[in-house]
């Protein structure tokens, strides 16, 4: 049996060279997909040779030569099968191709533009959502499918498919491996950003199971983050997300206590906040806001976020600045959730009758009518106002809707409170 | 998962050259770029540092030992990793990179990491 101790270092460090292999690949196959089995290739070579040479001291190169040996094996083997002669000019062709492009010194020269374009052609619009997410772990990411799969708890077999398809998608219409100008730009920017969104809310929200959070994806939608702020470092809303989700992140120690009961934001023990991701998310925030005239969506949230970041206590929040900057969001990207929050920003900033005014004209929209924040935030202004008895059913009602086992536990525990009539 | 890495040059190392620190820097610059080095810096030549001691109430802090000392922690890295051997991987890079010496790697404590 083979010793898995090497093989575990030599997993992480292709791993770390994984995709700008798969990158710098694409631009020369231009086929992920193909890109993607040279990349296996080459750890498959790795793992043969490393454990007796070790990890060379540039195992970028090291891989990106076993991979063009791998492609141009390929090409000869086809070559002696199939012998036609025109055939034959063009294999020769691109075996010289192959052989003369100096490919580990184009990893170091346009390796940023490479992993741009890798980034877009994953989150490309021709595939949908699901595939976006796992086709951009996979391959940004460096995850294996069996990772993805346990991070958003579906069987493995799904997510490889999923991951088939996408790279088949992608082949079959033909989608250009570049970086989108113009006014194509905005859009399949928005839909990159969203991607990474989505992996870090994934984590941090984990709607679909009973924990807290799995700080994996978090974690692997900060590093996609940071990789594309130095990607792309004049886009406002590139450093408006990474703002946002260090932030947010920054939180994550406090939000629960040790057995894993959630804390909520104005009762976390603030000491606990990580001050060095607050600092790296308020540069963001003042980067990003420093590029543009108008802050787009997602600085607009990082910075309602960083309004509690630089609140040393809970009593020091500005709560008429982030009601302020909710009503700024609804502007640039209107929700039933950016009123719902603007409500509860104002009833903190002006009292819980001028709060639950607004979240009562909310009551009708069909949008919020799964939502259980909207009779929780309700629940807890009718408390403030001393209406205890329908503060109960609110918090009930709301402890009916989540889906998170330890959420409703808290809702029923704070509706039996209301109850004793305090 | 983050650690904290330390390095800690060998004892008899001469003063980098310019080239070093550059080829030192661009190794940072290319980890910050890939979102995994959080934060750095260097640690003041030639003391080792004020060390610390509470025992049973009584504190104290002793100076050096100073510049003869052969362990001289001259950086420090907060790296974000999949696993403790991508941050071992990311520490042999940079010790290729640095030059002889010895390091360290700690895991930063993160309740998180204990989730199922």
């Amino acid at each position: 049996m083979r010793d898995p101790e090497p093989d575990r270092a030599i997993r992480a460090a292709f791993r770390l060279e994984s995709p700008r292999l798969i990158a710098t690949l694409t631009r020369i196959v231009r086929d992920v997909g193909v890109a993607e089995e040279l990349a296996q290739d080459a750890l498959v070579a790795a793992l043969e040779q490393w454990p007796a040479t070790g990890v060379p001291d540039n195992p970028g190169a090291w891989l990106m030569a076993a991979a063009k040996n791998r492609a141009i094996n390929a090409i000869r083997r086809r070559k002696m099968r199939h012998r036609k002669h025109e055939e034959l000019g063009r294999e020769v062709d691109s075996v010289s191709d192959w052989a003369a492009a100096d490919l580990e010194a184009s990893l170091d020269d346009d390796i940023g533009d490479d992993l741009l374009r890798l980034v877009f052609a994953a989150c490309h619009p021709v595939l949908p959502p699901a595939a976006r997410v796992a086709l951009t772990l996979r391959l940004l990411g460096g995850l294996t499918t069996d990772e993805i799969a346990r991070a958003f708890l579906v069987p493995e077999p799904t997510i490889a498919q999923r991951i088939v398809r996408a790279k088949r998608t992608l082949a079959e219409q033909n989608v250009p491996f570049e970086v989108p100008r113009g006014e194509e730009l905005g859009p399949r920017l928005a839909s990159v950003l969203s991607v990474v969104y989505l992996v870090f809310n994934e984590g941090y929200v984990a709607t679909s199971s009973d924990d807290v959070m799995r700080p994996e994806l978090c974690e692997d939608a900060l590093r996609l983050g940071r990789i594309l702020a130095a990607l792309a470092p004049a886009e406002p809303e590139v450093l408006g997300l990474l703002a946002l989700m260090e932030l947010t992140a920054s939180r994550s120690v406090a939000r629960a206590t040790g057995s894993g009961e959630p804390v909520r934001l104005m009762e976390q023990n603030r000491g606990l906040w990580d001050r060095v991701q607050i600092e790296r998310g308020l540069a963001a925030l003042s980067r990003a806001e420093a590029l543009a005239a108008a802050r787009g969506p997602y600085a607009l949230q990082a910075a309602i976020v960083a309004c509690h970041a630089r609140a040393r206590k809970a009593e020091e929040t500005d709560w008429a600045r982030i009601a302020a900057l909710y009503a700024e969001l609804g502007e640039v990207a209107p929700s039933p959730v950016v009123a719902l929050n603007r409500a509860v920003a104002v009833s903190m900033a002006e009292g819980a009758a001028a709060g639950l005014a607004r979240v009562d004209a909310l009551r009708e929209e069909p949008a919020l009518a799964g939502y259980h924040l909207l009779p929780s935030a309700r629940a807890e202004m009718l408390e403030k106002l001393g209406r205890m008895e329908e503060a109960r059913g609110e918090f009930e009602r709301a402890a009916s809707l989540t889906r998170n086992a330890r959420q409703r536990e808290r809702l029923l525990g704070r509706a039996a409170r209301c109850g004793r009539g305090a | 998962m983050k650690f904290l890495m330390t390095y800690a040059a060998g004892p008899r190392t001469a003063p980098p050259t310019p080239e070093h620190m550059a080829a030192i820097a661009k190794f940072s610059q290319d980890m910050a770029v890939q979102g995994i080095l959080l934060m750095t810096g260097g640690l003041q030549r030639p003391t080792r540092g004020t060390q610390l001691k509470l025992a049973g109430g009584k504190f104290t802090a002793t100076d050096g030992p100073f510049a003869e000392t052969k362990e001289l922690i001259d950086g420090f890295a907060l790296v974000q990793t999949k696993s403790r051997e991508e941050a071992v991987e990311v520490a042999r890079r940079f010790m290729n990179v640095a030059g002889d010496g010895d390091g360290e790697i700690l895991q930063v404590f993160d309740p998180m990491d204990q989730a199922p």
